[in-house]
């Protein structure tokens, strides 16, 4: 393999990379305070993608449709909290399983029914088609964007989790929710919080999404729950910083398997790179995720 | 003498499993009150139970005159009441002066917290030091200080303390109860003290209820339950705990 190929490759997988982080990272910070995975999780993805299709196919330009695509994101994130989540807040997990998968197949349901069956293209304006080429390395701009909003979005997220008040209560409750409501924050609040902010995360990473792919499917929220869930398994359940290793780990291994692998087997390669990551899993179990030490008396 | 906290004929378990029997127990205002009794007799779930973590299914809770029972958690931290759980549950990943931030959660007033957080770490000099480590590489008796200074920094009225001494090491036994002390004196505080190191509660406490099987066997002064506290550490198995 010459040095382009293993630059260019290194890099396809850094912009694959920067989404599924994202992605593992709006699914990880609910599950961080609650200890519940949303499974309706991709259909925000999905409520963004459609929001920015439509927007943009009224004409409005697509860095206007974006925000409110991103907004969208939230609203379905909040909305999913208030429906699945909420009302069964004293019922065992399982019951949240079925509520949120409930609320993903509404919503593929009302798509179907409401909008159409068939996909929905996204006119994606010629700037973001546009290849810049470096010695033979091919860096198209939407690959450029996506690196740049991804770690501009993880930045953001640092920083609210570091500096802010609430941001320093939802690592509390991460660590003992009961604890953190003995400090007087109400529960309430944090998860609708919680559900924001991966609302927020995932909206963001729907528009790069929907940007590279370019077309929006009633259930195109599937493969995006699954590669978050995989990344955050793979970077240990409830770790933010493992959800981000988890999501490039995975987009590497994606990547690695369809340069290496003989081109009969390429279509194999999302089966092949779970397999990988059951293989991960079994040497080590609690993923990527170093446990605290903690000293007693 | 009017009563701070009051319990009455409180019912509460979890799930099908009962573990109190109909609690009654009054606080006043400006006492240090031990609730003493052996592993297993229900005192962490009547702290659970005032402070809201444990619902109960009968009986009342009144707090300063109004209900606390019906309350979440954190209403009744807000209200003034501030639980230290068993076990201390310190945010370990949290540094110190997170912890201590997450203590004034729900208060208002910042510039009073800033205050309150200087003179925190003036008064707690191991906390001081170590403002910037992590609450998980504190020894379990810096925790314990962590945890009490953590509530304090709620501005509490009322302080319970859910075996403060347990798993320490004899010199920070003492420097505990020393701590637990000072609430009363320093901060004006109503304590409530759950212990199963007996002599040492019986020291700083002024009454105790006395809690076998979910109900509240006996009660009376600290100087009164000395007997009756000696027959019950008699009855912990090997007559000699932590």
């Amino acid at each position: 393999m010459t040095a382009q190929l293993l630059i260019q490759q290194l890099f396809n997988a850094l912009s694959i990379g920067s989404i599924y982080a994202l992605l593992a990272l709006g699914l990880a910070v609910v599950f961080s305070v609650l200890g519940l995975l949303n499974f309706a999780y991709g259909e925000i993805i999905t409520v963004t993608s459609y929001t920015m299709v439509l927007l943009v196919s009224m004409g409005v330009p697509l860095l206007a449709a974006a925000p409110i695509g991103v907004i969208a994101g939230i609203l379905m994130s909040v909305f999913t909290e208030a429906v699945a989540f909420r009302p069964l807040r004293k019922a065992p997990a399982y019951a949240v399983v079925f509520s949120s998968f409930a609320v993903s197949l509404l919503v593929q349901a009302f798509i179907r029914n409401v909008v159409s069956p068939r996909p929905q293209g996204l006119a994606v304006p010629a700037w973001l088609d546009q290849v810049i080429t470096i010695g033979g390395v091919r860096f198209p701009a939407l690959s450029l964007v996506t690196i740049v909003i991804a770690v501009l979005s993880m930045i953001a997220l640092t920083a609210l989790l570091q500096k802010s008040k609430h941001g320093l209560a939802m690592r509390a409750a991460a660590e003992d929710f009961e604890a953190t409501r003995l400090m007087g924050a109400k529960a309430g609040r944090l998860i609708l919080l919680a559900f924001a902010v991966s609302g927020t995360l995932a909206g963001i990473a729907g528009v790069l999404w929907i940007a590279k792919t370019g077309s929006a499917t009633p259930d195109m929220g599937f493969n995006p729950l699954l590669q978050a869930f995989v990344a955050v398994v793979l970077g240990g359940m409830g770790s933010l910083r493992g959800a981000v290793a988890g999501g490039f780990a995975l987009a590497f291994v994606e990547v690695g398997l369809q340069v290496f692998l003989p081109r009969e087997f390429v279509p194999y390669v999302q089966a092949i790179s779970l397999l990988v990551v059951i293989i991960v899993l079994y040497v080590r179990p609690q993923g990527f995720a170093r446990r605290v030490e903690e000293r007693v008396a | 003498m009017t009563s701070l906290l009051e319990v009455r004929d409180l019912e509460a378990g979890y799930g099908p499993v009962r573990v109190l029997h109909g609690v009654s127990l009054d606080v006043n205002e400006g006492e240090v009150v031990a609730i003493l009794g052996a592993n297993g007799a229900g005192k962490s779930t009547l702290m659970g139970a005032i402070s809201g973590l444990v619902r109960p299914t009968a009986g009342s809770i009144r707090f300063r005159d109004a209900i606390i029972s019906t309350l979440a958690t954190e209403q009744i931290t807000r209200s003034g009441l501030t639980l230290v759980p068993e076990g201390r549950r310190v945010f370990a990943k949290l540094t110190v002066l997170e912890n201590l931030k997450m203590g004034a959660y729900g208060r208002r007033d910042r510039a009073k917290i800033a205050t309150d957080l200087d003179s925190m770490l003036e008064r707690f000099p191991v906390l001081g030091e170590r403002r910037a480590q992590r609450a998980g590489t504190l020894s379990g008796g810096e925790q314990q200080q962590l945890a009490i200074c953590r509530a304090l920094m709620s501005s509490p009225q009322c302080i319970l303390l859910d075996e403060p001494s347990l798993g320490l090491a004899p010199v920070m036994v003492d420097r505990v109860f020393d701590v637990v002390a000072e609430l009363r004196e320093r901060d004006g505080l109503t304590v409530v003290l759950v212990e199963q190191s007996i002599a040492n509660a019986l020291e700083v406490a002024d009454r105790a209820y006395l809690v076998s099987n979910g109900r509240i066997t006996s009660s009376g002064t600290s100087a009164e339950m000395v007997d009756a506290a000696r027959e019950l550490e008699a009855a912990y198995l090997g007559g000699d705990d932590e």
